[in-house]
């Protein structure tokens, strides 16, 4: 806990995850949306090969909170749902592993969007 | 000079002509912000253990994940987040900020058109295409492994 | 017998004037470089509504009755009025029209509007069918954002080739008088595409349509580009007026120091606005102010206005169709014989 060497790869990986980002917006003209699904297919690719959680056991937050890491969750749920009860865990392992981070970024969108109005750019 | 090889033509010389975005500077405050950005979830997963030393890892790093999407949503709403998205790019879209970034910015401009056809259907104008292909690959992979 | 020559251009024997014009703009474009030009700044671009939509029909409005006053004309000897804007089926014109209860046309000539309105509005003036015809467009940063791109709040970056739509309204109100500034040619542009796909580099996707309106309206009135104090285009931006020039270099014109772009001209380098503006709004308000107001003082003579304008939309963008581009040419002056 609190160890300055992890913080330094948290910051590393993390920041090296999205400056691979800022390269693909340059040179593709990618929108922010096609950003979010290519990270997101990184993430479901990574966790298929098995690649991922030894990177999350290197950079933990450097790897998880990059959207990459919403994808290995979506991946790593359906593979572990799906080995204990079958096709019924692949249907339903992604979302319940993710449920939390989606209800949470709806509920929040709702209710900020309901007190606050987006507002002109200057 | 027949219309295709002219527009070709045309197309080259405005491409050359561009003003491009310097590389560097853009890919350094990505960098940077991005990093800081992790290394709050970081914080904010330790800062779980630490009070509540019973919280598995796994679960303070969800809290992590969730705090940082109200943390966007929030600064999304006070009109902040479009301003240090535009300073850092990809630092602040790749992390999951940009995902909540993107529920909550169509949310907070359509609801003029109402609750149900404005702010809750357009919620999800960015942010669908992300959970759709989640959920789609995640099954594809999880049925590939039922059978190896 | 027609009344017009060459190809493509229109001439205006009973010589239709400016005898009144408004400008409204929002508080962006206040702080640029024609602050002091412009009718009315807004301190606040919602403008005491509920939604940008209607606060871009309440600036409209507001231009167009600012022009009426500024004509010192009656309301009801408006026989016509052109207008037309950005918004999908252009509801700020016709909701700015239900108010006005004058005969109303709706344009849509996308950010060429101001020089398709101000041709349509000459017309009617010259061909005796109305009195007074009002000239009208305009745009709003916010609601255009919304239509056209992202949500406000969304973190993205603009890339460098963009522009900022100008949150402004113009209305010109076209009468036949003694003096003034006249509309002399219009040079009616045909739609132009050179394959330009991509919709944050508008300046590049218009600039042939630019070039090819300016070359006919020289051809067929015989002028060359030093003939105009000032040859304006409605909203190229940086990037677009630059590739104007070598464009009309090309085809062996030289543009020189006369010529300018409002999109290029509207903002302060310290906005960061990348290229500029664009926007019906941002040819209609320097239009209606900056340009009237030296016309005015004689300090120019005459001005070849060039609106140009993109006839995309975000579902044909989609699709991956390419920009296709229209510019429409207005020769205007003051002084001369006829004065």
């Amino acid at each position: 806990m609190f160890d300055p060497i992890m913080y330094l790869k948290v910051f590393a990986v993390g920041g090296l995850v999205c400056m691979i980002g800022q390269i693909l917006i340059i040179t593709t003209k990618m929108t922010s949306a096609r950003i979010l699904v290519t990270f997101l297919l990184i993430g479901v690719a990574l966790e298929a090969f098995k690649l991922f959680e030894p990177i999350r056991d290197f950079a933990g937050a450097g790897i998880t909170v990059p959207i990459v890491g919403f994808g290995a969750s979506l991946a790593h749920g359906a593979i572990s749902a799906g080995e204990a009860s079958g096709l019924l865990g692949v249907l339903t392992g992604g979302l319940t592993a993710t449920a939390g981070g989606i209800a949470v970024a709806i509920f929040a969108g709702y209710v900020f969007g309901l007190i606050f109005s987006s507002k002109t750019k200057k | 000079m027949n219309i295709e090889e002219r527009n070709a033509k045309y197309n080259a010389y405005v491409e050359a002509k561009m003003p491009k975005t310097k590389p560097w500077p853009s890919l350094f405050r990505s960098f940077w912000v991005g990093g800081v950005i992790c290394c709050l979830g970081e914080l904010i997963k330790d800062l779980c253990l630490y009070f509540f030393p019973y919280m598995t890892t796994a679960d303070a790093y969800t809290w992590a994940l969730i705090s940082l999407i109200v943390l966007a949503s929030f600064f999304t709403g006070i009109g902040v987040f479009d301003k240090i998205g535009a300073y850092a790019g990809a630092g602040t879209i790749v992390p999951i900020t940009g995902f909540s970034n993107s529920i909550a910015s169509p949310a907070l401009e359509f609801k003029r058109e109402g609750l149900v056809f404005g702010l809750m259907s357009k919620m999800f104008v960015i942010a669908g295409p992300v959970i759709v292909t989640g959920v789609v690959a995640s099954i594809i992979v999880g049925i590939i492994y039922l059978f190896i | 017998m027609l009344n017009r020559i060459g190809n493509q251009t229109l001439v205006f024997k009973n010589k239709p004037r400016v005898i009144g014009s408004y400008s409204v703009v929002g508080p962006k474009e206040g702080q640029g470089n024609f602050g002091k030009f412009f009718h009315k700044v807004l301190k606040d671009d919602l403008f005491g509504e509920k939604s940008y939509e209607a606060a871009e029909s309440k600036m409209l409005l507001c231009a167009i009755n600012g022009a009426i006053e500024n004509a010192n004309i009656n309301k009801d000897n408006v026989d016509a009025l052109f207008a037309g804007d950005l918004m999908n089926q252009i509801i700020s014109s016709s909701f700015a029209a239900r108010t006005l209860e004058v005969p109303y046309f709706g344009l849509f000539g996308a950010c060429s509007t101001m020089a398709e309105s101000l041709i349509m509005g000459a017309c009617h003036v010259d061909g005796g069918f109305a009195r007074y015809a009002a000239c009208a467009t305009g745009s709003h940063f916010s609601s255009a954002e919304k239509q056209f791109r992202y949500p406000l709040e969304l973190g993205t970056q603009r890339p460098p080739t963009s522009q900022w739509t100008v949150t402004g309204m113009g209305c010109t109100i076209l009468g036949l008088a003694e003096k003034g500034i006249s509309i002399d040619y219009a040079t009616i542009g045909k739609v132009v595409d050179w394959d330009v796909t991509d919709a944050n580099n508008m300046g590049a996707a218009m600039a042939p349509a630019a070039m090819s309106t300016l070359k006919a309206h020289l051809e067929d009135t015989g002028k060359s580009p030093d003939d105009y104090d000032l040859i304006l285009t409605g909203d190229l931006g940086k990037l677009g007026s630059e590739i104007l020039i070598d464009l009309m270099e090309y085809h062996g014109y030289k543009l020189g120091t006369n010529y300018n772009d409002c999109g290029q001209m509207i903002y302060d380098n310290t906005q960061k606005t990348f290229m500029g503006g664009s926007g019906c709004g941002c040819g209609a308000s320097i239009l209606n102010s900056y340009v009237y107001t030296r016309l005015l003082k004689h300090e120019l003579k005459n001005v070849l206005f060039i609106a140009t304008g993109a006839l995309m939309s975000t579902v044909s963008s989609q699709q991956g169709n390419s920009i296709p581009s229209i510019a429409h040419a207005v020769s205007i002056s003051i002084g001369g014989k006829d004065v």
